[in-house]
């Protein structure tokens, strides 16, 4: 058992580092960034901040890393989250359909990729196309308000001192993680993204589980689209999720998930969705140009990227190799 | 060994290291003026990879190379070729839709005021191909000839550009009798000019027929080097696998019969395109070989009968119920496995750990709700790693990182995990150093005595004699023949083979 978490500890330290590391440069430029008060039974700061705006990408970046884990990619996740919320019904109608809406969605892609073998970069162009098309035209283009109180308390309600964004991340995330992991599913994931051709041979009901990948990616699409909603208190056809996907995507990046399939970590991806958001909200409460954001984060991300690169971990591991005193060879006698 | 004046090109102490292997240790290699010299050796062995370390396709990790005498260190093939050192693939390395011409000056097209003299350019690459008995239309692009002019056009290109030593890898594996004996006229045409020539082939008649000594390499390093006019093809077999293991297992067997009930009836099944209709019965305890040469419809057969392709005529019984075998998945219901022939891209998930390779298939049959435990995992995987002696670090190592006898074992122990009761293996032993042969032929016949079904798909006839209780014989996509008792040897299935050819010609 402890050897099983040691294991985790080691794949998430990069994530770890990364996150420590631009928490501390912005506290430097930010001296009140770590504090925390308790106003209105919840907590308030600039860390609980970040938890709460990075809520819509950790959510895309949960279903975005099941689907890259198969070698796959979703970039139709921001038009689902923008077309997911711009139904006017009762909370409880509102959300069977918004939850409808992407799990039909995510249906439509992995038909796409599973059964007649499109590229899911192309497969899923077409939804992020047409998913913002159809919202805005069922919004003609205007921003649709409304002030449901339950569907207000998602987006700015809190339980448990946190805001209740956050919450819903945090348990949505332990349980696709708990199902992936508890299960067999995970193992067959990965297969299928490594060798999509030799899981099939093996009887692993491959199609079956592509069209999961995507349904759970367009779920996730859809309630990060609730939360958006929820805290504008306004269904935004235009603006809702824009871009988010190629935040998604990059998130499971620095979560260390190779855009190649394969391995995956629903834990690092989450991290790296914190990670991107604690940089936003970083650049923002330094103080810096809001010209320069996008510069500043690409650099970081650059930086990020280059430490997890194939050379320069070989580098690493050679350095760890001759510290050893080159043990690993003796291993491998047998 | 000491230097010798007649040598051309001298390979002594030759080491190459992949990742997880060891390819080539300390192997010598010496080709004189004017000889064809066979290089031999089971796939795996090391042929390619000593070719590709003359050829600088591959840099050596150790050892010396003298052309002529002089020290030279190939940086890469093009650097070979300027040294002398011209190498012609299987697959015709050339550019199919540009002219004859075109291919032979490629990269050195006679110019006249900056531009490419086409009428120079044909006129030396009819000059050229004279000299190979060649009267073609220079000007026609080279795939609208067939596979064994193309082959004759890049030796022209090879020879016009080294000039000292040729190597032919497989040069003959995809022509009909004819060409290779236009092939070879030219081969020894060009031995008479002095080339020295490196010729590596499957086909022993030919290395007879056409070759002044052989080098046989066996798991990487150097088993001897003969003249052939003295060696005698048992021996060079035997060079070549190490021991004479069809003799072995067949008189281990003698007498035996096999009396199992039919389990598997396949009646006028096929698949447009794939494999004409057949019909096959298997019993039980019984290896039914395929054998035929590569294009023939063996992978094919494997395929349709595992439900990696929908039959589209026919119908499959298993122990006399009718069964639909559409999907892997169907078959592996009905206790098939199926180890297929392209390991690396049909067979391992390289990136997944031992373990979790040969848990897959089980796992997968039991479905993603029904996950088999850690425990329950390690003491598979551990228990078929020792079972069938897999060579790993550990369980946790990526399969990716084992040699290719160990990632077969495994996938084998994917299927054995899973209990089946019908196994297909496709070139089971292709690539895989000759211990690991050895073994896996083993198990076969420990499998069929314990009453397994098999079939089993090698190019290698020796192989397919030592385990099969019954050959079937494959031509153009078409079961032609099948071989019971003791009409179960290398001459009747080569006889089967040939025979199935005239018919097929005339």
């Amino acid at each position: 058992m402890t050897a099983i978490l040691r294991g985790y500890a080691l794949r998430l330290l990069p994530q770890l580092i990364a996150l420590a590391v631009i928490l501390l440069m912005v506290s430097l430029v930010f001296p009140g960034f770590f504090r925390l008060e308790i106003q209105n039974g919840r907590l308030y700061g600039s860390l609980i901040d970040i938890l709460n705006r990075g809520a819509p990408v950790v959510l895309l970046a949960i279903g975005m890393t099941v689907v890259i884990a198969t070698k796959g990619i979703d970039l139709s996740v921001g038009a689902v989250a923008a077309s997911s919320i711009t139904s006017g019904h009762s909370l409880a109608m509102t959300l069977v359909i918004t939850l409808g809406t992407g799990l039909l969605c995510g249906l439509w892609n992995g038909v796409l990729v599973a059964i007649l073998d499109i590229q899911p970069i192309i497969a899923t162009l077409v939804l992020m196309v047409a998913g913002r098309g159809i919202a805005q035209l069922v919004t003609e283009g205007a921003i649709l308000t409304f002030n449901d109180p339950g569907l207000i308390f998602l987006g700015s309600g809190s339980f448990a001192w946190l805001p209740l964004p956050v919450i819903i991340w945090l348990v949505f995330g332990i349980l696709v993680a708990l199902i992936v992991r508890k299960t067999a599913l995970g193992m067959l994931i990965e297969a299928i993204g490594v060798n999509r051709q030799a899981s099939t041979l093996s009887g692993v009901l491959t199609p079956v589980l592509l069209i999961a990948a995507y349904m759970l990616s367009g779920l996730c699409a859809a309630i990060a689209g609730i939360i958006a909603a929820a805290d504008i208190k306004g269904a935004d056809a235009n603006n809702a999720g824009l871009w988010l996907e190629l935040d998604a995507i990059l998130a499971v990046v620095i979560g260390g998930t190779s855009l190649l399939g394969g391995r995956f970590s629903i834990a690092a991806s989450v991290l790296g969705a914190i990670i991107i958001q604690s940089i936003n909200t970083g650049i923002l409460l330094s103080g810096f140009p809001p010209e320069f954001n996008l510069i500043i984060k690409a650099a970081i991300i650059v930086f990020i990227l280059v430490l997890q690169s194939p050379p320069v971990r070989n580098a690493f591991t050679f350095v760890a190799l001759l510290r050893a005193g080159r043990k690993p060879t003796e291993g491998q006698a047998r | 060994m000491q230097p010798n004046g007649e040598n051309l090109l001298s390979a002594t102490r030759i080491d190459k290291v992949f990742p997880g292997a060891r390819a080539l240790d300390k192997v010598d290699f010496h080709l004189r003026r004017g000889e064809v010299h066979a290089l031999l050796g089971e796939n795996g062995a090391g042929k390619s990879t000593l070719v590709k370390c003359l050829t600088g396709a591959y840099r050596r990790d150790g050892g010396t190379i003298l052309l002529d005498g002089v020290e030279v260190d190939p940086r890469d093939t093009f650097n070979a070729q300027k040294l002398g050192i011209g190498t012609v693939y299987q697959e015709v390395n050339l550019l199919p839709n540009l002219s004859v011409a075109e291919n032979l000056f490629l990269g050195r097209q006679p110019r006249r005021f900056g531009l490419v003299d086409v009428g120079a350019m044909n006129r030396q690459a009819r000059a050229l191909l004279d000299d190979y008995e060649l009267d073609l239309d220079v000007t026609r692009a080279l795939d609208s000839y067939s596979v064994a002019i193309q082959q004759v056009v890049a030796i022209a290109r090879a020879v016009d550009l080294s000039g000292k030593v040729l190597i032919l890898d497989e040069p003959t594996a995809s022509l009909d009798a004819h060409e290779v004996e236009m092939l070879f006229r030219i081969v020894r045409r060009l031995k008479a000019r002095g080339l020295g020539i490196v010729f590596i082939t499957h086909f022993l008649e030919q290395v007879y027929e056409i070759s002044d000594r052989i080098t046989v390499l066996r798991n990487g390093q150097l088993v001897g080097t003969r003249e052939t006019a003295t060696l005698e093809r048992r021996d060079l077999i035997s060079m070549m696998i190490g021991r004479e293991l069809a003799a072995e297992i067949r008189s281990a067997r003698e007498g035996q019969v096999v009396a199992g009930p039919v389990r598997y009836r396949f009646e006028n099944y096929g698949r447009k395109g794939h494999i004409a209709p057949f019909d096959l019965d298997i019993r039980a305890g019984e290896v039914v070989g395929i054998a035929g040469l590569l294009g023939s419809g063996r992978t094919e057969t494997a395929e349709i009968l595992f439900g990696a392709h929908r039959a589209d005529s026919g119908m499959a019984e298993v122990d006399g119920r009718a069964v639909q075998l559409s999907s892997p998945r169907r078959a592996i219901a009905h206790r098939f496995g199926f180890c297929p022939e392209d390991r690396k891209t049909a067979g391992i998930v390289g990136d997944l750990s031992v373990r979790e390779n040969i848990v897959l298939a089980l796992q997968a049959r039991r479905g993603w709700t029904r996950p088999l435990s850690r425990t329950e995992q390690n003491r598979i995987a551990d228990h078929y790693i020792r079972a069938l002696d897999i060579r790993t670090a550990d369980r946790e190592k990526p399969i990716r990182l084992l040699s290719g006898g160990n990632q077969q074992k495994a996938i084998l122990a994917r299927w054995l995990a899973t209990e089946p009761e019908f196994l297909i293996l496709d070139e089971p032993t292709r690539g895989i150093d000759v211990g690991a042969h050895a073994e896996i032929v083993r198990l076969i016949e420990g499998l069929r005595e314990k009453g397994m079904s098999l079939m089993v798909i090698s190019s290698e006839i020796e192989e397919l004699v030592a385990y099969s209780t019954r050959i079937v014989v494959l031509r153009d996509r078409q079961h032609v023949a099948a071989l019971e008792g003791n009409r179960i040897t290398a001459d009747q299935i080569i006889e089967a083979i040939a025979s199935a050819n005239e018919r097929g010609a005339a």
